[in-house]
């Protein structure tokens, strides 16, 4: 990268925070110590114990309802995406569920089990990233490119092997839409979710910070927190990038054309 | 020795009142042979290709490759369709698309890569099989199509109007390379096309439908020599007679001609 | 398929959901407890309706959407356009952008309650905090969308900058705008309800919460099936305004 753009792309958050430094350094408001405050708080706050019972737990229960969301949602979603009728029986039914603001389900999941162990979150976590995927993945696979499907045809393809080479490739930038919204919303519920009953996790330490007024202490877990979206969302685009690079390529040529 | 029989194919799409596309289709392919298609738009002929190619089912009628009934997409038949570009997968490379039909023949990889290599040379794009297909130019694509049709080794070739989305200094390019490919790899071809030049320079024989509900108008032989060349065939006197023969017929068959009763 | 078939099978299908949700509770497959028969729950929902409260709570929700929507709107578009006409601006901010973006907007909760508590000035911020960057997101793709042939030709005739935003850059980036809002309104709804949800702002989202942990168990999916039908109404509203401005947009663009 040339020094340039380096410069560009640092610059202005350099600057910002600086700007935060230099405001906030005589501060003596409650809610907005110093950042230097902030800055200190940080190696003492997040230690090895927090990390290891709070940090990952969360994490831990993210990758896990994340994970079930994307291989349920792809099935269901293939299912669904190659058969019209199936389509036209499920579509109403699963616009009306995905118009639940995910965070809703939270109560509702809360009747069933009480909302304090592991499993209820990760059920939170895994039904509301589970709709994004779903119906992203219908739609890819509706859309399809017939002559695709008839190459495949004409070439005898098993189904299996028309499914994994020619189906859910041909799908994937969809999905991969549909993935990433997932993830944000995943990250949202994980936090939620343990707003609404904690034991122990990321949220559930920023609250207990708030809650006893240890106000360096929260805003070192909200940036933690922001911090890991951003990392997350990162490394979703790194994955993304590579394997879809086939993707890419091709919406450059036909926008060249 | 014949390779496809088709004995009165009839297709009737539904719908309200059917629409009946083809009444009877009755022709022969003799092994090695390379028989052209025409007719007026809307005669059917890409019904006639994806019925023998059994992508569609027939609403009447037979169609045997090698003594085989057809009722599926059979083994030993490839198909180069019109649009290269959605027909070729646009995630893997030229190479990986060649392969891919011989993956699924359940072939060795040393043998894979050997007759991928032996395709790719014949249509002189050895040196793309890195690359991918939208890096290529359209006719180029095509190129890439026939080449992965010619690695699967079929026993009949059938192409639908491929050369229909090219443009016409390709096209020329292209319809060398098809005779050439055929005349050295023996393989027997069916060719549809909408281009009556197209097919008089390319075919053997040449099968004229009339228009819906279609049959053959008639089956006109191509009296001319094996060897073929752009420019001096189609210069040549006996090419005209052919080609004005099949033009006329194509004018009547838009009229709604019907081919006289035997 | 026919659009006849197509809304019948749709139909179809909703009426098996709400038979399926009328018959595990009563044939004990589930519990009742947990899921109550369909029946009880539109019961629940009537008397919610013939009550005050529902409709005060319904309107508070209304608000506090429409409220951080346009305020995100209305700084989406005006931060997007310029930042998207002046390369330079585009440059810097790209990676404050991208960095900003991501940060879950439920971060900030605890912030909020600690300065505005359940004030509806609480869900205001996280409202607007995350509708704002689907807004800025896609005015930015919409700006650098514009033909650049059609802006060196305003330019060569010296219109003024103004003049080349209303009449070059807004008719190319609208679309966009649309694309932007309807992204905008769907997450606006969420967040109100989950603020109202989590820290107890006024409104469908706190009724909801309080149903719950008071036992009312039909109450609660009432509510529930409620806020649904507003995301249905919200989806399908917005969705329908987006493909007739897109429709405007590609035939005056083949025009051109």
């Amino acid at each position: 990268m040339t020094p340039r753009r380096v410069l560009a792309a640092l610059g202005l958050p350099v600057v910002l925070i600086a700007l935060w430094w230099l405001v906030s350094a005589s501060s003596t408001s409650f809610f907005w110590p110093p950042l230097s405050t902030i800055v200190r708080a940080f190696p003492q706050t997040w230690t090895a114990d927090p990390i290891l019972h709070d940090v990952l737990p969360s994490l831990a229960r993210l990758t896990t309802g994340y994970l079930v969301a994307l291989v349920a949602g792809v099935a269901a979603g293939t299912a669904i995406g190659s058969s019209p009728t199936l389509r036209a029986l499920c579509e109403p039914a699963l616009e009306f569920l995905r118009a639940i603001p995910p965070p809703v389900l939270i109560p509702v999941i809360a009747l069933f089990a009480g909302y304090t162990g592991a499993t209820s979150k990760v059920v939170t976590i895994a039904l509301g990233c589970l709709w994004p995927i779903l119906l992203n993945t219908v739609e890819g696979v509706r859309s399809l490119d017939e002559v695709l499907r008839d190459t495949a045809r004409s070439y005898r393809l098993g189904r299996v092997a028309t499914l994994r080479q020619v189906v859910l490739r041909g799908a994937s930038p969809r999905i991969a839409t549909g993935a990433r919204q997932a993830l944000s919303i995943g990250v949202i519920l994980m936090v939620i979710s343990e707003l609404f009953g904690a034991d122990r996790g990321l949220g559930a330490a920023i609250v207990q910070f708030q809650r006893g007024f240890a106000i360096p202490q929260m805003w070192t877990g909200i940036i933690l927190l922001g911090l890991l979206g951003v990392a997350l969302s990162g490394l979703f685009r790194l994955v993304e990038h590579r394997s879809l690079a086939w993707y890419r390529g091709l919406r450059q040529s036909e926008r060249g054309m | 020795m014949i390779a496809l029989d088709v004995a009165g194919l009839a297709k009737t799409y539904p719908g309200p009142g059917g629409v009946e596309a083809v009444r009877d289709l009755t022709f022969q392919v003799g092994r090695g042979e390379l028989v052209c298609v025409v007719g007026p738009s809307g005669a059917g002929k890409t019904t006639l290709l994806r019925c023998v190619a059994g992508l569609l089912d027939l609403s009447g009628g037979r169609i045997s490759l090698d003594g085989t009934p057809v009722t599926g997409p059979p083994a030993g038949m490839a198909v180069v369709f019109q649009e290269y570009g959605r027909s070729l997968f646009p995630w893997l490379t030229v190479r990986k698309n060649v392969e891919l039909p011989l993956k699924e023949k359940g072939l060795a990889k040393a043998a894979r890569t050997a007759k991928v290599d032996a395709a790719l040379e014949s249509v002189g794009l050895l040196e793309s099989a890195g690359a991918h297909p939208w890096q290529l130019s359209g006719g180029m694509q095509q190129r890439v199509a026939i080449a992965r049709a010619v690695a699967y080794e079929p026993s009949v070739l059938l192409m639908d109007e491929p050369f229909a989305a090219v443009d016409a200094q390709t096209r020329a390019d292209l319809e060398d390379l098809v005779r050439e490919l055929w005349q050295r790899l023996a393989v027997t071809i069916l060719f549809v096309t909408h281009d009556i030049d197209e097919s008089v320079y390319l075919g053997q024989r040449v099968l004229v439908l009339s228009n819906r509900p279609t049959v053959i108008l008639e089956d006109v032989p191509v009296d001319l020599p094996e060897h073929r060349d752009q420019l001096a065939t189609r210069s040549s006197p006996e090419f005209a007679r052919i080609r004005t023969h099949v033009y006329e017929l194509v004018q009547l068959a838009k009229k709604g001609g019907r081919p006289d009763p035997e | 398929m026919t659009r006849t078939r197509t809304a019948a099978l749709g139909l179809l299908g909703l009426a098996l959901l709400v038979a399926g949700t009328e018959a595990l509770p009563r044939l004990n497959v589930v519990d009742r407890r947990f899921l109550p028969p369909f029946s009880s729950m539109t019961v629940a929902l009537a008397r919610q309706l013939r009550g005050a409260e529902f409709w005060t709570a319904l309107a508070e929700t209304l608000r506090g959407w429409a409220l951080g929507l346009a305020v995100a709107m209305a700084a989406g578009i005006a931060v997007g356009v310029v930042i998207g006409s002046v390369p330079f601006l585009r440059a810097v901010t790209a990676s404050t952008i991208e960095f900003l973006r991501p940060i879950p907007s439920v971060a900030l909760i605890p912030l909020v309650v600690l300065i505005y508590g359940s004030r509806p000035q609480s869900a205001l911020v996280l409202v607007v905090y995350a509708a704002f960057w689907q807004v800025l997101v896609q005015v930015l793709y919409g700006v650098a969308d514009v033909d650049p042939v059609v802006r060196d030709t305003a330019r060569s005739y010296r219109f003024s900058r103004r003049t080349i935003v209303r009449t070059v850059v807004w008719p190319t980036a609208m679309p966009y705008v649309v694309t932007g809002f309807r992204l905008a309104a769907s997450v606006a709804l969420i967040l109100e309800v989950t603020a109202e949800l989590i820290i107890g702002v006024p409104g469908l989202g706190r009724s909801i919460g309080v149903a719950q942990s008071s036992g009312a168990v039909p109450q609660t999916y009432a509510l529930v099936l409620v806020v649904g039908l507003i995301g249905v109404a919200v989806n399908v509203a917005t969705r329908s305004v987006e493909r007739r401005a897109l429709r405007w947009h590609i035939s005056v663009r083949r025009d051109l």
